[in-house]
């Protein structure tokens, strides 16, 4: 897009430009997009982000390493344990610590759970943006079993801080071993039932083959991770290129179709949530015993820069600390998913219908927060 | 109970004999349009309670049971909030148009529910030609519609007017030849004697093929034609435009919305006519044990009951599939439902000759 | 030639439609097998339901200063818990009293808590030595004045515990 600052030029009749604005049911966040369409097509699409922006990046330079977990919790607040390690293991490897076998074990099994809760979250709704309007029921059903385990161990359902630099704030509850393997055997029996309602029917079909295909040289250029990227062949996963706490001790498929178009971003979602169930499976009987926190006298990072990208349930979160020696960083930025994955959108979308933009942004399954930090 | 003729046949007597011809023919037909338009406004209510209750049953939860018991008198409280809303006049709106066309939406469907026949005798008009009449007035809907849209004065009711026009009209030609099937099946097109000719079974068991297809394609058509379902997106589509019933608030609003109800109730009522055997009960053969005792359940409970099974048919669509866009909504149309019924037409029309049907 | 494609391409048209139909009467029956089974009606009738409502124990619902039933917290005024919490949520006045033993203490006068800026992150309790403070498990927050908010938790009339000190955690 040549130039983004707000300058448009209706160059043919019958073209008019409308808000799917801040306050939207379908855009699931506050994000702006300004759409101009010339009768029912779309001829481009800028999307204005900023609505919720808090500041976390500033807020966290005068916060200590363990205060500021709590603010990575609301950034992409569907991953928030997923967020909390990313930061967590930053300073661990500033550090130079390594945590316990135990909290490696335990980190993992919650991250994968919170991708799975992401992806029902995610399936819900898309449903319900096509017009299905049950799916929205049965995932927010499953997910609550997710949202239990969370509770009794953490404390919270969505935004828990609980991984902190270091370790575990708490022990897990004794029940979470037993409450986890009766939910995959649970999810097991339901996964097959989100196909048999959603993925084979032929409405649904029609609405997503065909549209909104990104090529695997759009995906590297806008660096569109995470399931949206894989859906066009782009081999991102973070889990395989870089493994990080107990990945290495497990065996999973890294999902990715060549085909680029809604559809494929849908199933590589709906596979990956299969695979998180097994990623479980492995994990959970084996958690070995062992010390929740390190004895650390200060959480200092020692001076210098220091990165470490994790993968969440949207794409590769990087933290970027840089730090003069004091409990507080210097400057923390993040590298998020949802920031990159939002700007191709007009470029995916152009020449496609109104009905069909609800089921691209969709399928890039954004949350906003996490864009506007 | 069994026979609303004596009934019907004693208060028409009563009337004509006190009252001159014309003052009897006028207070019966006040007394007919008061207990229809009673019946319609209850049936209406009652319709969005049990589809609330219905789509709350699919999604695991219980749907409203505060108000009243079992949230019965839900819907009521419902109405009392729109009536007591503030109907917004807009200000460069067609004003005469604007107020009009709830009204024509309301009237055709109450035009259409005087002619079926809900038990024996128990019918408003019989006419000679009672399929085409009903497939007329339903036609006067889209007029309502078209006209909603256009008097709002805005770029988006207009869109949506144009579009459920367009379904609408498409639709109803997949309706008529489905009905067509049946009436050649039946060989009239006036109610009661179709419902007579389905005295030794019900058509869509006699008519085997032809008329499985037909009700299917029926049952597909019909939907479509009152903006249900999957092919909601005239009035669902709230992502851009909200269809032609935008700039409608409080009792207008109102109307439209029941008529949509009442729409389902009249399609699911013909189909249970043309189709099912009106209010005939259900017969085996000549299984006459079974057949004495299904003919102690009164006529009109089945034919209530056989509207219920198909509009619970038509909710159940409603919840399960996602939405269709309207070109794809107008690809079905021409291109499978069309054909499909003209090749089972030529199909009714041999079976019929060569007497192939039971 | 032609008629063998133009029979292939009416084979595919019917066999579309087939396939289409089987797809829409699967999804119709998973949401059919739901509605004749009541038994998988997950959802709770909350206000009615208090008397048997229970949250997990590691419920964050609202900090509580813990009190025994003589009136007696644990609290000593050594301020950890205002300097843990990020967002200034947690403000101690303390007093200083001279003991029996001539030397002056310092005694907690009042423990404010501001239920409207805290983030329920955690970081207070185990910030605790003396295990004063605990999350409870109340989740009714709504209030109609937000003054109410600003909460004092040490009761009235109580004092710290007298006895000696507890292990640290």
């Amino acid at each position: 897009m040549e130039d983004t600052v707000v300058d448009i030029d209706l160059k043919e009749k019958e073209e008019y430009i409308i808000n799917m604005g801040p306050q939207h049911p379908s855009t699931h966040g506050v994000l702006r997009f300004e759409t101009c369409l010339q009768g029912e097509t779309v001829k481009y699409l800028i999307p204005h982000c900023g609505y919720i922006h808090r500041g976390i990046e500033k807020m966290s330079e005068s916060l200590t390493y363990p205060q500021l977990i709590h603010l990575t919790d609301r950034m992409d607040y569907l991953s928030a344990h997923i967020n909390n390690e990313a930061v967590s293991l930053c300073v661990e490897k500033a550090m130079g610590v390594e945590v316990s076998d135990r909290v490696k074990y335990i980190r993992t099994i919650l991250a994968e759970l919170t991708r799975i809760a992401s992806h029902q979250l995610w399936w819900s709704a898309f449903g319900m943006d096509l017009g299905a309007l049950t799916t929205f029921f049965y995932g927010l059903r499953d997910r609550e079993k997710i949202l239990d385990i969370f509770e009794e161990s953490t404390g919270a359902r969505l935004l828990q801080s609980f991984i902190t630099p270091g370790g575990l704030m708490y022990d897990v509850h004794p029940n979470f071993q037993k409450r986890v393997t009766e939910f995959v055997k649970y999810f097991r029996k339901k996964l097959p039932e989100y196909d048999q309602l959603l993925t084979g029917n032929i409405i649904f079909r029609e609405r997503t083959q065909g549209i909104g295909y990104m090529s695997l040289e759009d995906a590297i250029d806008f660096g569109v991770t995470g399931p949206s990227g894989r859906g066009s062949g782009f081999h991102c996963d973070i889990r395989k290129i870089e493994p990080y706490s107990a990945y290495p001790l497990v065996k999973f498929d890294e999902i990715t179709f060549d085909v680029g178009d809604t559809y494929h971003r849908y199933l590589v979602r709906m596979k990956e949530m299969w695979q998180s169930l097994s990623i479980i499976e492995q994990l959970i009987d084996g958690i070995p015993q062992g010390p929740i926190m390190l004895e650390l006298k200060a959480i200092k990072a020692p001076k210098g820069e220091y990165y470490q990208r994790v993968e969440t349930a949207r794409g590769e979160l990087g933290v970027f600390i840089v730090s003069d020696g004091a409990p507080s960083p210097a400057r923390i930025h993040y590298r998020t998913p949802n920031f990159s994955n939002l700007f191709i959108i007009n470029k995916i979308s152009a020449g496609h219908k109104i009905a069909d933009l609800v089921a691209i942004s969709g399928s890039l399954d954004l949350v906003i927060p996490d864009i506007d930090r | 109970m069994y026979d609303f003729t004596p009934i019907i046949e004693s208060i028409s007597g009563y009337f004509t004999s006190t009252f001159s011809p014309l003052w009897a023919g006028v207070l019966l037909m006040v007394l007919l349009g008061i207990a229809i338009l009673g019946f319609y406004a209850i049936l209406g209510l009652y319709l969005v309670y049990a589809e609330r209750k219905i789509c709350a049953r699919m999604q695991n939860r219980i749907g409203p049971n505060r108000v009243g018991p079992m949230g019965l008198f839900q819907t009521i409280a419902d109405l009392i909030k729109l009536l007591m809303k503030e109907l917004i006049y807009i200000r460069n709106a067609d004003s005469i148009l604007f107020n009009i066309a709830p009204f024509i939406v309301i009237v055709a469907s109450i035009m259409a529910i005087g002619s079926i026949p809900f038990a024996k005798g128990l019918q408003a008009i019989d006419l000679n030609i009672g399929v085409l009449y009903i497939l007329a007035i339903s036609s006067m809907g889209v007029i309502g519609v078209l006209i909603a849209g256009w008097a709002s004065n805005s770029k988006y009711s207009v869109i949506g007017a144009m579009r459920s026009g367009a379904q609408v009209i498409s639709y109803e030609l997949s309706v008529g030849l489905a009905l067509l099937c049946m009436i050649t099946f039946s060989g009239s097109m006036q109610l009661s004697e179709i419902i007579s000719s389905q005295e030794d079974g019900w058509w869509i068991f006699k008519g085997h093929i032809p008329a499985l297809i037909a009700f299917v394609i029926y049952q597909i058509a019909g939907t479509a034609e009152t903006n249900r379902g999957p092919f909601d997106l005239a009035e669902a589509e709230s992502e851009l435009t909200a269809g032609f019933h935008t700039e409608y608030s409080g009792i207008k609003f109102a109307f439209f919305f029941l008529a949509e109800y009442m729409n389902m109730f009249i399609i699911a009522a013909i189909a249970t006519t043309v189709f099912l055997g009106g209010w005939l009960p259900f017969h085996i053969y000549n299984f006459s044990v079974f057949n004495n005792l299904m003919d102690l359940i009164p006529p009109i409970f089945w034919f209530f009951g056989k509207t219920a099974f198909v509009i619970y048919v038509m909710m159940w669509f409603k919840w399960t599939f996602p939405r269709l866009r309207i070109d794809q909504l107008l690809a079905l149309e021409w291109k499978y439902l069309l054909p499909i019924n003209l090749i089972n037409l030529i199909l009714t029309s041999f079976l019929t000759l060569m007497q192939w049907h039971f | 030639m032609a008629l063998l494609k133009t029979i292939k391409e009416v084979g595919n048209y019917f066999l579309e439609i087939y396939d289409g139909l089987a797809s829409l009467a699967r999804g119709m029956k998973v949401t059919g097998k739901y509605f004749i089974k009541p038994s998988e009606i997950v959802t709770q009738q909350y206000p009615e339901n208090r008397a048997t409502l229970q949250m997990f124990d590691a419920f964050k619902g609202e900090l509580i200063l813990k009190h025994t039933e003589d009136n007696e917290h644990f609290c000593d005024a050594c301020n950890s818990c205002a300097r843990a919490c990020p967002n200034g949520s947690i403000e101690i006045v303390s007093k200083r009293e001279v003991g029996e033993d001539g030397k002056s203490k310092r005694l907690l006068d009042k423990y404010i808590y501001r239920l409207d800026t805290c983030t329920f992150c955690g970081l207070c309790v185990p910030a605790c030595d003396q295990n004063a403070i605990a999350f409870s498990q109340e989740f009714e927050h709504a209030v109609f004045d937000r003054t109410k908010l600003i909460k004092q938790l040490n009761k009235p009339g109580s004092h710290v515990v007298q006895k000696q000190k507890t292990e640290a955690k």
